[in-house]
């Protein structure tokens, strides 16, 4: 009998470390992202494609940040990365650089408001035609990326610290199956967290937050209004770079950092922006957890949860539903689905 | 001197003139009304007094400055306001939010205009928290009027308020605009149901192909066969 | 001086194609004659892809960013259509490979038809996902069973045997069934949808080439597809060849290079020809009036009774129908289907920068487009390496700098592109050869 319940708490186990974890840590990477893109879609008025390659851009500012504290420019390999102080080795040395990501990304991002997309907004562009230039934008900035860090995958040190580990865990609890917290996944909570509460806040009870809604709303009434359209578009472009910026660094610590992978969040992105509903910030955040824990269930072998949950039975296969070489295919599923039950997404977002 | 008037306006879409020598006027706590058949100009006059569209003849005065020459901002700060005939209000906002956002460029206490809006439209206040796109077709148009009215306008022109809504809740609209226009605000408002727009009009103005055809106080014109037998059907 | 721009203003088409063909001519005399042919062929495939995406941009504003899967479809075709069978691995896992065939079309029909009867949503669910199960047992065993027959040489079912030249058609039919159901789909929706939707498809149906083992060999690569074209060796052992490049006065070697990519040029050309052909036609039919008069303006096409999705869907079709077409083509033309050259940036990127400097909506400007886009990205590898050259004669040849740009020279052409393609839409929105008879 205990060796049942034992056996249970195992396989529970087992699915929170590598299911539920990965997916929240991923989930709240996905979430940041997603929102960058419904806030550009709500205020800019187009779907921007370049989105993976602009968090890719804020993590190697990261990465150059890091790699200009070590002063070790000329053998640049920009994996060593050591903690300035020995007493805070605990925290990642990315977040010393990460303000300087946020800044850098707010500098590229507007100049190239500035550059490319004001124009359009000028000639009042059809919105798929914005849609194309991002795409444009998107293959600037990522030949930026790998001009600067070149092509190849790189893991940060920072990536293998753990809050606790596996071992800690069985310590612990006596389990066989143990529960490992990276401090990167908790750090990527932590963050998303704060900085959903700061964007409702910011949205909801801010003049200027307010105003955005309002140019989102009815851009010709905010005008009369008196309201900025280009200081409403300058402040957008800002939390953007602030989003992107931290979610392409959360992401890169916790998989590793390869500017094709970036790219490739597109898909994921897009689908959580869709089901939860485009234009709705609340939206963006379901839906990037839709997405990410349809990914890790059904990418998931089931084979040891069953061992521990059926005493007996052995199953002949992983019990895995779909490979994981297919994880961005459910995105695009869930994607299908929505579109074809429910255009609008879970909340209501924007149609036409 | 009328306290907002335009005086023999010209103005054209590109190549194609719409408005010909065409004069209104408002004076503070007076209720003018533009009449006329589709494609006369009324809008259009109404958009060269906000600015949105320059003349090339004429001028636009108000309060004794000639604001001809002012951009659509400009002349809101100078306290003139406008209320779109459609997509008037923040509808993903809440109503208190809306009325926020009417006086955007206040930098002084905007609560006491708040409370005013809310005064003189009571079900408003009910309804504070909720989103404006929720509320019904009048109260809408509530909502409209009091964001027009945040920046403190002492003109305030209206586009068709009632395009569109039911015989019951155009009663409803026109008394609002009375309280308007009893508050001491000129109001100039455009509109498509001239007899009973007349009815209620100090003045009013009729536009023909972008000329002044008639002119004079509602009940004149009303009384006036030639205007009842083309404009008001008999 | 105006001379010059007169002539240019009046005779833009004939100028371009002009100096188009004095870049290749300079190319075949000071370089190599294959060379300036291998440029001309993928430039003329280029072309084709790019008139298949023109049309749907220039023709209905729809965005494709998917190029790069239809391009694959049509690619995969050649390989199922034009390679011979593998006995051993059909009879091996044939019979299960058809039973999950058959479960995966019964699944689909039943929980269609569930839904349309109107049953709980949980009972359709519950139907797929059962239906799923069962085709998935047999489709592991069949795949299983399937790659194990000589994997380094098959492990693959192979395709039908059937001419080559008959895969061309059905890669264009594959790609214009994946576009038919992502337009169902999406069309009628907002108009990025539509490019999400394509992004999503091209990125699964690489996915499926690059993973399926049984169906695509999968990163082993297809190799020694049929052609539709004599070999080199066949050609150079024949004596009326080697008369006949004594004439000309090549080299037999040389010659029969020549001379095959000659034989592909005349497939390409007549292919692309037939195409511009077809497409001004139906532009100026009752049909093209109606394409035309919704692309305008949709609101009073709409307010006309036009029913602007069905149209936008046969478009989107028909356009990528020829991506898919193209995309055969190539993969017959390189003579392997390699899953992983398959990329976003030379497939899809590229082409849309071909179709946007060349004159969105107008046919012969994205054969421009291709021209010119593909040689400068062909080029940009030798300019990258003078560059790096320049830098390394100024900064010593171990610095670190110059060590850092020769690594990283080769990524400039992404910014390069994409600069170009921004800057015509900015500067220069109509590209070389705008569009005649668009209402500006």
């Amino acid at each position: 009998m205990v060796s049942e319940s034992v056996d249970i708490l195992n396989a529970f186990a087992l699915l929170t470390n590598f299911i539920i974890v990965p997916a929240i840590a991923y989930g709240s990477q996905l979430a940041l992202g997603a929102l960058a893109v419904t806030l550009i879609y709500s205020i800019l008025r187009f779907s921007n494609f370049g989105q993976g390659d602009s968090m890719a851009f804020g993590a190697v500012m990261v990465i150059l940040m890091l790699a200009l504290f070590q002063s070790d420019w000329a053998n640049a390999n920009f994996g060593a990365i050591l903690p300035p102080f020995e007493f805070l080795s605990f925290v990642p040395t990315a977040l010393y650089a990460l303000p300087f990501a946020v800044v850098f990304t707010a500098i590229y991002l507007l100049v190239m408001d500035k550059l490319v997309y004001q124009h359009y907004r000028r000639i009042k562009a059809k919105p798929i035609t914005v849609c194309m230039v991002s795409m444009g934008l998107m293959f600037v900035t990522g030949g930026i990326v790998r001009i600067i860090n070149g092509p190849e995958r790189m893991t940060f040190d920072d990536g293998a610290r753990f809050l606790f580990s596996v071992r800690d865990f069985k310590e612990f609890t006596g389990l066989t199956q143990g529960i490992a917290i990276k401090t990167s996944q908790f750090l990527t909570v932590t963050m998303a967290i704060l900085l959903v509460a700061f964007l409702f806040y910011f949205l909801n009870k801010t003049k200027t937050g307010k105003s955005m809604r309002a140019y989102s709303d009815n851009e010709d009434l905010a005008l009369l209004s008196g309201i900025d359209p280009d200081r409403v578009v300058r402040v957008t472009w800002l939390i953007v770079a602030t989003f992107t910026a931290i979610a392409g660094t959360l992401y890169g610590l916790d998989k590793g950092f390869l500017p094709f992978q970036y790219h490739q969040l597109l898909l994921p992105i897009f689908a959580s922006v869709i089901v939860g509903g485009i234009g709705s910030p609340m939206g963006a955040i379901v839906g990037a957890f839709v997405v990410s824990f349809s990914e890790l269930f059904l990418t998931y072998a089931y084979k040891k949860f069953l061992i521990y949950l059926l005493p007996g039975y052995v199953p002949d296969s992983l019990v895995q539903l779909i490979g994981v070489e297919y994880k961005y295919a459910i995105s695009f599923v869930i994607l299908v689905v929505v579109l074809l039950i429910r255009p609008t997404g879970i909340f209501k977002g924007k149609v036409v | 001197m009328a306290y907002l008037e335009g005086n023999s306006l010209v103005a054209a879409y590109g190549p194609v003139p719409i408005l010909h020598e065409c004069s209104v006027s408002v004076e503070k706590g007076e209720l003018a009304v533009i009449v006329g058949p589709n494609g006369a100009g009324k809008s259009t006059a109404m958009k060269v007094l906000l600015g949105m569209l320059n003349p090339s003849e004429g001028s636009v005065i108000f309060d004794g400055q000639d604001i001809t020459h002012l951009s659509t901002q400009e002349r809101i700060s100078l306290g003139l306001a406008f209320v779109p005939q459609t997509n008037n209000v923040f509808t993903s906002m809440t109503v208190h939010e809306n009325l926020e956002m009417g006086g955007f460029l206040r930098e002084d206490d905007i609560s006491h205009t708040i409370q005013e809006v809310y005064d003189l439209f009571p079900i408003l206040y009910e309804k504070r928290k909720q989103n404006a796109g929720e509320l019904s077709g009048g109260q809408r148009q509530q909502v409209a009027f009091g964001r027009a009215m945040m920046t403190k306008p002492t003109v305030m022109l209206l586009d068709e308020p009632t395009a569109g809504v039911s015989p019951i809740v155009m009663d409803e609209i026109f008394s609002n605009i009375l309280d308007l226009k009893n508050s001491g605000r000129a109001v100039l408002m455009v509109e498509q149901n001239a007899q009973q727009a007349l009815n209620i009009a100090d003045k009013g103005f009729v536009l023909v192909s972008g000329r002044n055809t008639h002119t004079g106080t509602g009940k004149e014109l009303i009384a006036d066969p030639e205007v009842r037998k083309k404009f008001l059907g008999g | 001086m105006n001379m010059v721009s007169e002539v240019w203003q009046s005779h833009r088409t004939q100028v371009t194609f002009a100096i188009m063909a004095t870049i290749l001519l300079f190319v075949g005399f000071n370089q190599s004659w294959p060379l300036a042919l291998g440029i001309f062929n993928l430039c003329v495939i280029s072309s084709i892809m790019a008139l298949g995406v023109n049309i749907q941009w220039g023709y209905a504003g729809l965005f494709n960013v998917g190029i790069m899967g239809f391009a694959a479809l049509g690619g995969l075709s050649v390989v199922l259509i034009s390679q011979q069978p593998v006995t051993e691995a059909v009879e091996a896992g044939g019979f299960n490979m058809l039973i999950a065939l058959i479960l995966g079309v019964i699944t689909v029909v039943v929980g269609v038809v569930l839904h349309n009867k109107k049953f709980n949503k949980w009972i359709v669910f519950a139907a797929i996902f059962l239906g799923f199960f069962a085709m998935r047992y047999f489709f592991a065993d069949g795949a299983n069973a399937i790659e194990k027959v000589n994997p380094a040489g098959t492990g693959y079912l192979g395709g039908l045997g059937l001419p080559v030249l008959l895969s061309w058609l059905v890669g264009g039919l594959a790609a214009a069934a994946a576009a038919w159901s992502i337009g169902k789909i999406t069309l009628g929706l907002r108009s990025d949808y539509l490019a999400i939707a394509t992004l999503g498809i091209s990125e699964i149906i690489i996915y499926v080439i690059k993973n399926e083992d049984w169906l695509s060999r999968g990163v082993k690569n297809v190799t020694g597809l049929q052609r539709p074209v004599p070999y080199e060796l066949q050609l150079q052992q024949a004596p009326w060849f080697q008369d006949l490049a004594l004439t000309v006065g090549f080299g037999v070697r040389e010659f029969s290079t020549i001379f095959v990519k000659l034989c592909y040029a005349g497939f390409f050309v007549t292919i692309l020809v037939g195409l511009i052909i077809m497409a001004n036609l139906a532009l100026d039919s009752p049909w093209g009036r109606k394409v035309r008069a919704i692309r305008d303006n949709e609101v009073s096409a709409a307010a006309m009774g036009k029913n602007i999705t069905r149209q936008h869907l046969q478009i989107f079709v028909i356009g990528s129908a020829i991506v898919g077409l193209a995309g055969a083509m190539l993969v017959t033309y390189n003579g392997l289907l390699n899953p992983t050259s398959y990329q976003p940036l030379r497939f899809t990127f590229l082409i849309w920068v071909m179709v946007i400097v060349g004159g969105s909506g107008n046919n012969l400007g994205s054969v421009v487009g291709a021209f010119i886009i593909w040689f400068l990205w062909i080029q940009a590898g030798p300019m990258g390496l003078w560059v790096a050259e320049v830098i390394s004669n100024i900064a010593g040849e171990q610095s670190a700098v110059t060590l850092f740009i020769e690594d990283r020279v080769h990524h400039l052409r992404l910014v390069f592109m994409g600069g170009i393609m921004l800057m015509v839409m900015r500067f220069s929105p109509g590209g070389i050869l705008p569009e005649k008879n668009k209402e500006l």
